[in-house]
C-alpha cells in the first residue's frame, strides 16, 4: 500500500471488496425467493420484447448456488489470511519480497552443498572442474563480460583477464581479493612533476622504449633521466608495482592505449579507473568458484 | 429455448398470477437407457478408438525415451521424432486454430459431432453408464433402487460401481499425468508408494474431476458450464445435420395397438412410447425441436428407429436431417449435395492451406538455432597481433536428440578471420576426472581448432564466445553487415544469420 499516497485509497479498496462480497450474498438471498407475475402454463414470465421474444424463467442449478457460497467463503478467508484489504496486511503476512526473499533462501540453500565442495577446493583444480567452469561461466558472462568482453580479453580501459599481465597480482588470492573488493587504479596528473611539454615527450619515449615499441632514441635518452618522477610507482625499471597496482611499462600491453600521443595523455591527466566490489553480490564461495574461472583463463593452459 | 413443462411437472392453470419462484432449482437426475444401434456403434467405436489412443500412446516408447511427452519442467515437448521448445510455441497457435476451424467446419456439416462423439465429457459419461449399467442394471432397475430403501443389497451395489468409478477414474488421472511425466517412472513410483506430493495431487484432482464429471455433473456439465454448447447457433444454419424429429410425420403422435395402420386413427406415425425421452442422456424430449441441451449423439433416432421396425413403419422418424431438407422434403441425394456450399468449401479450403502449412513448416524446419549477439562493451579493439577485432556471443541450440558439431563460417567482409576456440572441457562427462582419454580428445579438439567448429550436446544449448578480425585499415570505419554461416556437420543443415562488424574510427 505504499504506493498510495493518499489514505483514502485503502479504504476505497476495502469498500469495494467486502462491497462486493456482500452485494453477491445479498443477490443470492434475494432470488432464493421472488415475486413474479407468470402465466404460470409454459413457464414464461410474460414479459414480452419486440412483439414475440418471451422471458422464460430458466432456473440456477442449486449446486451452482452452493458453488457461490464457496466461493463467498473462499473470498472470505482469502481476505483474512492475504493483503487483500486497503492496508491490511492479511493474518499470514505474507509479501511478494517475503516470498522472494524465502526462494533465494532455499536455492542458496540447495546450491549450499555444492558450494561448500567448491569452497575447501584449491583454485587450481576448481578452474579444471567442469562444473564449477559451467557455473562460473555463468556468473562471467552474466556480471564481468559487460566491460571485459565475452572472451574476457578487455578493451581499452578494461583489462584483459587471458594475458599473465595483472596491474593487481594473478595469484587466486589476488584475483579473489580484486572480485570481493574492487579496485581502484590511480594514477595521477605527472605533466608538472615531469616538467614542460617537451621533457612529457622525451619521457613518453622512454617509455616507450621499455617495452621495445617504436622510439626516438633521442628523446628517450633525454627521457631517462625526467622518469624519476615516475619510478616512484612504476620503479626505477618501469616493471610497475601489483601491491599498488601501478602498470608494468615494459611489457608492450597498454590498457589506456599504445603509442606516443596515448602516453602523452596519461602524463598530462593521469587516469582514475575503478572495478567495482563483487562482495555484495555474491558469497565468498561464489566469489571463489569465479575467481578460479578467471584464473584459468591465463593458467589452463 | 428451455423445452415447455413435461408432463413430469404438474401442469396447474394460474392464469397471470403473481407467484413466489424459486430462481434456483434442485435438479432431477437423468436415467438414461441404454440404447443401441447404428449410431450408438459409430458412438461405442469412437469412444474405443479415442480411449485407446489416450490410455495407450504414453506407453509408447521412441528410442530411450517416452514417444509422446510434454516435459514441462524441462521445457521440452516430445512427438515421436520430433522435438519442441519454447521457441516452437507458434506451432501450438497452428495446433490450436487448426483445432477451432475443424470445429467450425465439422459443426457447419454436422452439427455437434464433437460433443455427440468425442468429447471427453460424453465419453466419459458413457463409460460411466456403461459401468453404473452392468452393476445396477438399466434405467429401470437404477430408478427402482435409488427409490429404494438402504438395504445390504442397495449398499454393496452402490459400493461396487464406486469402487469402479473411481479406480477407473484414478487410472485417468494417473495416465493424464503421463503426458507430462515418464509414465513408467510414474508407475514405479504408485508401485514403491513413492509418488511425489505434487504428482500425487495432480493424478487425485484429474480422478476426481473424471469421477466428479463423468458420475455425477454429466449433462449439467453441457447444460450449464460449456461454451461450445451456446455459440452453436452462431455456427448453425438451415443446411447442418441436426438429430430432428419430423413433425409432419409423426403428429398427431399417440398409442395404439402394433397391429393398427399408420393413419386409421388418423395419428401420425409417433406413438408417445417416450423412449427417445428416455433414451436422451440431457434429458430432453426431441419432439420438441432443437434444443441447446442436445449434443447430438443420436440415442434417440436409434431407438426411435427401433420402435419404427417393431411397428413396421419406416424408419427415421427421428433422424439426421437439416433445417432445409426437413421443410423442402428434400431427398437424402439434394440434402448431401447442400452440404457442400460456400461455407463449407471456404472452411475446407482454409483449413487444408493451414495444415499444409504446418507440416511443410515442420518438415523444414531447422533441428537447430543460432542467436548472435555482437558485443556492446568491447566494440572495436586491437588485438596483440595488430589486428581490428569484433567478439560476439553465439547461443547455438542443437534441438536433435544426438551430440551435434557445428561449424562456424563467416562471409560479407573481406580478409574476416574468425578466432574462436571451444574453451569448455565439458565435452565427456559432466565430473570426468582428466584422464588420458580427454587428453586425447584436447588434441581432436585442437585439430578442430581452425575449423571453427563446436561441439553441443543433445537437446541442450550453448553459449560461443567467437571473436572475428581483420587487418587494422583493411575496412572502412563504420558498420559493416556481416553473415554467420553455421552448419550442422552431422544433418548437414545450415543456418544464416545476420550480424555487424564494427569499425571504430
Amino acid at each position: 500500500m505504499s504506493d498510495f499516497t493518499s489514505g483514502f485509497w485503502p479504504v476505497f479498496i476495502t469498500v469495494i471488496a467486502l462491497g462486493g462480497i456482500l452485494f453477491c450474498v445479498i443477490m443470492l438471498l434475494i432470488a432464493s425467493r421472488i415475486k413474479v407475475v407468470t402465466s404460470g402454463v409454459d413457464n414464461t414470465s410474460d414479459h414480452v420484447w419486440d412483439g414475440d421474444l418471451r422471458e422464460m424463467n430458466n432456473p440456477l442449478p442449486r449446486w451452482w448456488v452452493g458453488m457461490f457460497i464457496l466461493t463467498v467463503i473462499f473470498a472470505l478467508f482469502y481476505l483474512a489470511a492475504y493483503p487483500g484489504l486497503g492496508s491490511f496486511a492479511g493474518k499470514l503476512g505474507w509479501t511478494a519480497t517475503k516470498q522472494y526473499e524465502q526462494e533465494v533462501a532455499a536455492a542458496n540453500k540447495a546450491l549450499e552443498p555444492m558450494y561448500a565442495k567448491f569452497a575447501v577446493m584449491k583454485t587450481e583444480d576448481l578452474a579444471k572442474n567442469p562444473e564449477a567452469r559451467a557455473i562460473g561461466e555463468r556468473i562471467f558472462m552474466n556480471n564481468c563480460a559487460q566491460c571485459h568482453g565475452s572472451d574476457a580479453k578487455g578493451s581499452r580501459g578494461f583489462p584483459n583477464l587471458t594475458d599473465k599481465d595483472w596491474l593487481h597480482g594473478g595469484s587466486p588470492a589476488k584475483i579473489e581479493e580484486t572480485i570481493t573488493g574492487g579496485r581502484i587504479g590511480m594514477m595521477p596528473p605527472m605533466a608538472a612533476a615531469v616538467g614542460t611539454p617537451e621533457d612529457v615527450k622525451n619521457v613518453a619515449n622512454y617509455v616507450l622504449s621499455l617495452s621495445g615499441s617504436i622510439y626516438d632514441s633521442g628523446r628517450a635518452g633525454l627521457g631517462k633521466e625526467k622518469f624519476a618522477a615516475c619510478a616512484a610507482c612504476h620503479g626505477p625499471e618501469g616493471k610497475g608495482n601489483t601491491d599498488i597496482g601501478s602498470a608494468n611499462l615494459t611489457d608492450n600491453i597498454w590498457l589506456h592505449g599504445a603509442g606516443e600521443a596515448a602516453i602523452i595523455k596519461r602524463i598530462n591527466e593521469g587516469k582514475v579507473n575503478q572495478m567495482p566490489a563483487w562482495k555484495d553480490k555474491f558469497t565468498p564461495a561464489q566469489i571463489h568458484v569465479l575467481a578460479a574461472y578467471v584464473w584459468g583463463f591465463s593458467n589452463n593452459k | 429455448m428451455k423445452k415447455a413443462p413435461s408432463n413430469t411437472k404438474a401442469e396447474v392453470t394460474i392464469p397471470l398470477n403473481e407467484v413466489v419462484i424459486s430462481l434456483y432449482e434442485s435438479e432431477d437426475k437423468i436415467y438414461p437407457r441404454s440404447v443401441s444401434g447404428f449410431f450408438t456403434q459409430w458412438r461405442w467405436v469412437m469412444i474405443w478408438l479415442t480411449q485407446l489412443f489416450f490410455y495407450g500412446v504414453p506407453w509408447l516408447e521412441w528410442g530411450h525415451r517416452q514417444a509422446l511427452l510434454f516435459d514441462l519442467e524441462a521445457k521440452r515437448f516430445y512427438i515421436f521424432k520430433l522435438v519442441l521448445y519454447p521457441q516452437d510455441l507458434i506451432y501450438l497457435t497452428a495446433i490450436l486454430i487448426i483445432s477451432a476451424l475443424s470445429l467450425f467446419l465439422f459443426t457447419a456439416i454436422a452439427g455437434r459431432l464433437w460433443c455427440g462423439y468425442a468429447c471427453p465429457q460424453t465419453v466419459y459419461t458413457e463409460i460411466f453408464l456403461w459401468i453404473e449399467k452392468k452393476i445396477e442394471g438399466d434405467r429401470a432397475a437404477r430408478m427402482k433402487l435409488d427409490a429404494a430403501g438402504m438395504s445390504s443389497k442397495k449398499l454393496s451395489r452402490k459400493a461396487a460401481k464406486h469402487f469402479v468409478w473411481i479406480a477407473f477414474a484414478l487410472w485417468t488421472g494417473f495416465t493424464f499425468v503421463g503426458y507430462f511425466t515418464p509414465i513408467r517412472e510414474l508407475a514405479h513410483a504408485v508401485v514403491n508408494v513413492s509418488l511425489g506430493p505434487w504428482e500425487t495431487f495432480w493424478v487425485c484432482f484429474y480422478g476426481f474431476a473424471t469421477y466428479g464429471n463423468a458420475g455425477f455433473m454429466r449433462e449439467q456439465v453441457c447444460k450449464y458450464m460449456c461454451p461450445y454448447a451456446r455459440f452453436q447457433s452462431a455456427m448453425f444454419d438451415d443446411d447442418t445435420l441436426i438429430v430432428t424429429y419430423d413433425e409432419a410425420r409423426g403428429e398427431p403422435r399417440g398409442g395404439r395397438s402394433r397391429k393398427a395402420e399408420v393413419n386409421t386413427k388418423a395419428l401420425g406415425s409417433c406413438i408417445d412410447c417416450s423412449l427417445c425421452v428416455q433414451v436422451c442422456p440431457t434429458g430432453i424430449d426431441i419432439r420438441d425441436g432443437l434444443q441447446y441441451e442436445c449434443i447430438g449423439c443420436g440415442a434417440c433416432a436409434d431407438v426411435c428407429d427401433t420402435v419404427m421396425d417393431k411397428m413396421g413403419y419406416e424408419r427415421g422418424l427421428v433422424k439426421y436431417s437439416t433445417q432445409n431438407a426437413l421443410t423442402n422434403n428434400w431427398s437424402h441425394q439434394q440434402m448431401f449435395k447442400r452440404i457442400l456450399r460456400p461455407r463449407v468449401l471456404i472452411y475446407s479450403a482454409v483449413l487444408l492451406l493451414l495444415i499444409t502449412g504446418l507440416l511443410a513448416s515442420l518438415w523444414f524446419r531447422t533441428p537447430f538455432r543460432v542467436d548472435i549477439m555482437r558485443d556492446n562493451a568491447v566494440m572495436g579493439r586491437l588485438s596483440d597481433d595488430g589486428m581490428l577485432e569484433n567478439v560476439y556471443r553465439m547461443q547455438i541450440m542443437n534441438g536433435t536428440e544426438e551430440t551435434q558439431h557445428y561449424r562456424i563460417n563467416v562471409t560479407g567482409l573481406k580478409g574476416l578471420e574468425i578466432d574462436a576456440k571451444d574453451t569448455k572441457e565439458t565435452q565427456g562427462d559432466k565430473n570426468k576426472v582428466i584422464s588420458k582419454e580427454s587428453e586425447s580428445a584436447e588434441n581432436a579438439k585442437q585439430a578442430n581448432e581452425n575449423d571453427h567448429t563446436f561441439m553441443v550436446k543433445p537437446t541442450e544449448s550453448r553459449w560461443v564466445i567467437v571473436a572475428l578480425k581483420v587487418p587494422d585499415g583493411a575496412a572502412e570505419s563504420g558498420s559493416h553487415k556481416i553473415q554467420f554461416v553455421i552448419e550442422a556437420i552431422e544433418s548437414k543443415e545450415t543456418v544464416t544469420e545476420k550480424s555487424v562488424f564494427l569499425v571504430p574510427r
